[in-house]
């Protein structure tokens, strides 16, 4: 990881591409964290891939609820021959849940955005092929979202099994 | 006479609920009944019964990790050729056991059920597994209970079931076919009048389930 | 998007630009199929026998993985989370728990991390024994198979041995293992290891020579470092296209910097090499098994931090103190601090990266794994692209996908 200093230094360097770029930074148990506008996403990951960080280790989403902007995408990358990992990241709000895409950087967030944009809801924009990829195409719903019910089937015991659906005796 | 024409209706009849449940349109209860009408009881129907029981073929159906638990009852250890069972087919034309290994997504319902819907009678389903048989560990929106959509003959309960336990599911199913249904544990161990059931009174309301014994009495003396 | 949009674009295909001499042929593999090895569908669109395009379509045995750990506390998310890859079982739940040491700062003792390290190594050991044994079927040679789950069962006794579960033994836990292993297990694994080198000798004996298998696997779907490093490919694939990237190396974790062991690597990137890499990887695993027992210090099994870790049960008969941690930790478990971590290792697939967002309550706000077969599945396209059905198979053998780290 870089430490704090240098994880500023990268802050510093995304700022001179463009002011707003970068919304802030956190350095937690030594893993650093680069947030950044959506808008500047292209950029700023570019910017990191000629700093050194051309591997693409994952990208997923988190779902801050209740916090607000409530979806986040983290692009967390590697420099494999410093060894050292740098998690970019971008939060959106479900009502403009846009993010540019990074399929043209790194081939390999192609299966990766489509996950997100399957169990959170997040639009890439400008990725070749988004349709959801684990949940049936035809699903309605983002089953990732902190407001989306875990789902299951009631267990059936005795006292209950003759409210629940299905029961056929 | 009498016997003929009876086993010429005997075999329409079957014949008539045989595509209806290839439809899909037989309701819960005479889904039950005909499965159970599969116990046979001529001895010509014996004798092919235990050729039947004998020669199982399973298909190969594995779906997650009780596919490896499965493919270890396939492996030298626990052996499954010693009893006749080795020759999985890869084809559900030309299956007869459909192991269901594994949690089935809602993805993939269907083409489990469309799976099972080409195998040709006679055919059972095993659910080896928690993940097949209730939701198992995984209590969400992405799995179904193989229940809802295709007759489930033998549960395996166990997650992963060890081999033996698999084993012993498919030597109860190969029971079940051959006519010696194993007795459930209320026969053998003497407990007929101890289930709890819910009595009429009982509504929506009543948490509790009632003793069918009542109140004050027990069981024994 | 409706339904036919859908079926255009999963049946689009990429062409390399050349001019097709045959018209072209779009079949469905699966998602039952026998040389699948787990429910991957894949459309495959044919030019004659030449492949011009894969589009694997996955998501058939989806299981919401994440979305139950987020659900459960801490300590009930280790079962479910370990479901995830079921062929390296030990690998998620390490990865899970060191996520969660992290954010708690919890330290392992040293030999619970001894103790981690023999154990990922021998499920590395048995993963790459049921990659080779399928492998092997797909190919034709059915019996290495036999062999290799003879192996597995040597293992899974050991398994069952130190934890009581052949697979999902949920032997990790956070802040170390769940209990010390029992009298004689060591010498057992160590009889275990000298058997296995000389078996992964008659395994190479019997397919590394082979004339069929060279015929299959040499020189068919090569593909070179840099188009996998763009992919996100890592673990035996890019080690067979000549890059020695290994976390166990590069970023030692758990006590790997503690053992010396060598890395296989591969010159030509095509299926022999990654046919080669792994099977060297046993050897080199046994050796990582034998230095742990030999090294393996005295100590406790689990962090002595009973907010975190159960005390142990005689002391619930003396102590008020602990039977109140036991209770707080069966019932609500382990409030871990704020803060969102991302914790990768290197699973016999390739990174296994764990991401944890925590809230501070006692369970967590975001499990992400981060699946190494999920990301290797890319490379399937690039790999087999104008290439023959018979080397897609073969492809998909040494790619070793395991869907259920793949949909989760």
């Amino acid at each position: 990881m870089p430490d704090a200093t240098g994880l500023e230094l990268i802050a510093q360097d995304l700022r001179a591409i463009h002011p707003d770029a970068v919304l802030g930074t956190t350095w937690f148990r030594e893993q650093a964290t680069v947030e950044v506008a959506p808008a500047q996403l292209r950029a700023a990951a570019e910017a990191l891939h000629a700093r050194g960080y051309t591997f693409l280790a994952s990208c997923h989403g988190v779902d801050y609820y209740p916090e607000e902007p409530r979806l986040g995408v983290h692009y967390q990358l590697l420099d494999m021959p410093n060894v050292d990992r740098i998690c970019l990241a971008a939060r959106v709000t479900v009502e403009d849940p846009h993010v540019p895409s990074l399929c043209g950087i790194w081939p390999g967030a192609n299966h990766p955005e489509r996950e997100v944009f399957d169990m959170f809801g997040v639009v890439f924009d400008g990725h070749p092929d988004l349709r959801r990829i684990l949940m049936p195409e035809d699903y309605e719903g983002f089953p990732q979202r902190r407001d989306f019910p875990v789902g299951g089937e009631p267990v059936i015991f005795t006292y209950n099994e003759t409210q629940l659906p299905g029961w056929t005796q | 006479m009498e016997v003929t024409r009876e086993r010429v209706d005997d075999l329409r009849v079957r014949q008539l609920r045989a595509r209806e449940m290839l439809r899909g349109d037989i309701p819960d209860k005479e889904l039950e009944a005909y499965v159970e009408e599969r116990v046979l009881t001529t001895t010509l129907d014996k004798a092919v019964a235990w050729a039947r029981g004998n020669s199982l073929f399973p298909a190969t159906f594995g779906l997650a990790c009780c596919a490896i638990e499965m493919m270890s009852v396939v492996g030298a250890r626990l052996d499954i050729a010693r009893f006749g069972f080795e020759a999985f087919r890869a084809s559900p034309r030309q299956a007869d056991l459909l192991i269901l290994s594994g949690r089935v997504s809602i993805k993939m319902a269907p083409v489990v059920r469309r799976i099972y819907d080409q195998m040709l009678e006679p055919r059972w389903a095993i659910a080896m597994g928690a993940c097949c048989s209730s939701m198992g560990v995984f209590n969400n929106y992405a799995i179904v209970p193989a229940d809802k959509f295709m007759p489930i003959d033998v549960h395996v309960p166990g997650c992963p079931p060890r081999p033996e336990a698999l084993m012993h599911g498919i030597l109860k199913l190969r029971d079940r076919i051959q006519g010696n249904a194993p007795e459930g544990w209320r026969e053998r161990y003497d407990a007929i009048g101890t289930e709890e059931v819910v009595g009429a009174a009982d509504g929506p309301g009543s948490p509790f389930a009632v003793n069918v014994f009542g109140s004050g009495e027990t069981g024994s003396a | 998007m409706t339904v036919s949009d859908y079926r255009r674009q999963e049946e689009s295909i990429t062409l390399s630009g050349e001019a097709l001499s045959q018209e072209l042929m779009t079949i469905n593999m699966g998602p039952h199929h026998p040389s699948t090895h787990g429910v991957l569908r894949l459309i495959v669109t044919l030019e004659g026998e030449i492949v011009r395009d894969v589009k694997p379509v996955i998501g058939y045995v989806h299981t919401g993985i994440e979305k139950t750990a987020e659900d459960k506390a801490y300590w009930k998310a280790i079962p479910v989370v370990e479901r995830m890859d079921y062929l390296s079982y030990y690998f998620n739940a390490m990865a899970f728990c060191g996520a969660v040491e992290t954010l708690l700062e919890c330290e392992v003792p040293p030999r619970a991390q001894y103790l981690r390290v023999i154990h990922l190594e021998l499920n590395r050991i048995m993963s790459h024994l049921v990659w080779l044994g399928t492998s092997a079927l797909d190919l034709g040679a059915i019996s290495v198979w036999w062999y290799c789950f003879r192996e597995r069962e040597a293992l899974l006794d050991l398994f069952e041995m130190s934890s009581g579960q052949r697979m999902h033994t949920r032997y990790f836990q956070v802040g170390g293992v769940i209990e010390d292993i029992p009298r004689g297990w060591a010498q057992r694994v160590s009889a275990f290891t000298k058997t296995m080198r000389a078996r992964a000798d008659q395994y190479a004996a019997l397919l590394d020579k082979n004339e069929i298998v060279l015929q299959r696997l040499r020189g068919t779907c090569p593909l070179d470092e840099a188009t996998l490093l763009g992919l996100g490919v890592t673990g035996p694939l890019l080690r067979a296209a000549g890059n020695p990237w290994d976390l166990r190396k590069a970023a030692p974790y758990c006590s790997y910097d503690h053992f010396d062991f060598k890395i296989p690597v591969g010159t030509q990137g095509d299926n022999y090499d990654r046919y080669r890499v792994r099977h060297a990887e046993i050897y080199e695993s046994c050796d990582i098994v034998d230095q742990a027992l030999a090294g393996l210090p005295e100590g406790p099994f689990i962090t002595e931090d009973r907010k975190v870790a159960l005390p142990p049960r005689h002391e619930l008969a003396t102590s008020m103190e602990a039977l109140i941690h036991h209770f707080k930790l069966v019932t609500e478990g382990f409030r871990v601090p704020p803060g969102e971590v991302y914790y990768p290792i290197e699973s016999p697939r390739g990174e296994l990266g764990c991401y944890v967002r925590s809230d501070g309550s006692s369970k967590p706000a975001r499990v992400h794994m981060r699946d190494p077969s999920f990301v290797n599945l890319q490379a399937t396209a690039p790999m087999t692209r104008n290439s023959y059905i018979a080397d897609l198979v073969a492809t998909l053998a040494m790619l070793d996908p395991v869907l259920g780290g793949v949909d989760r």
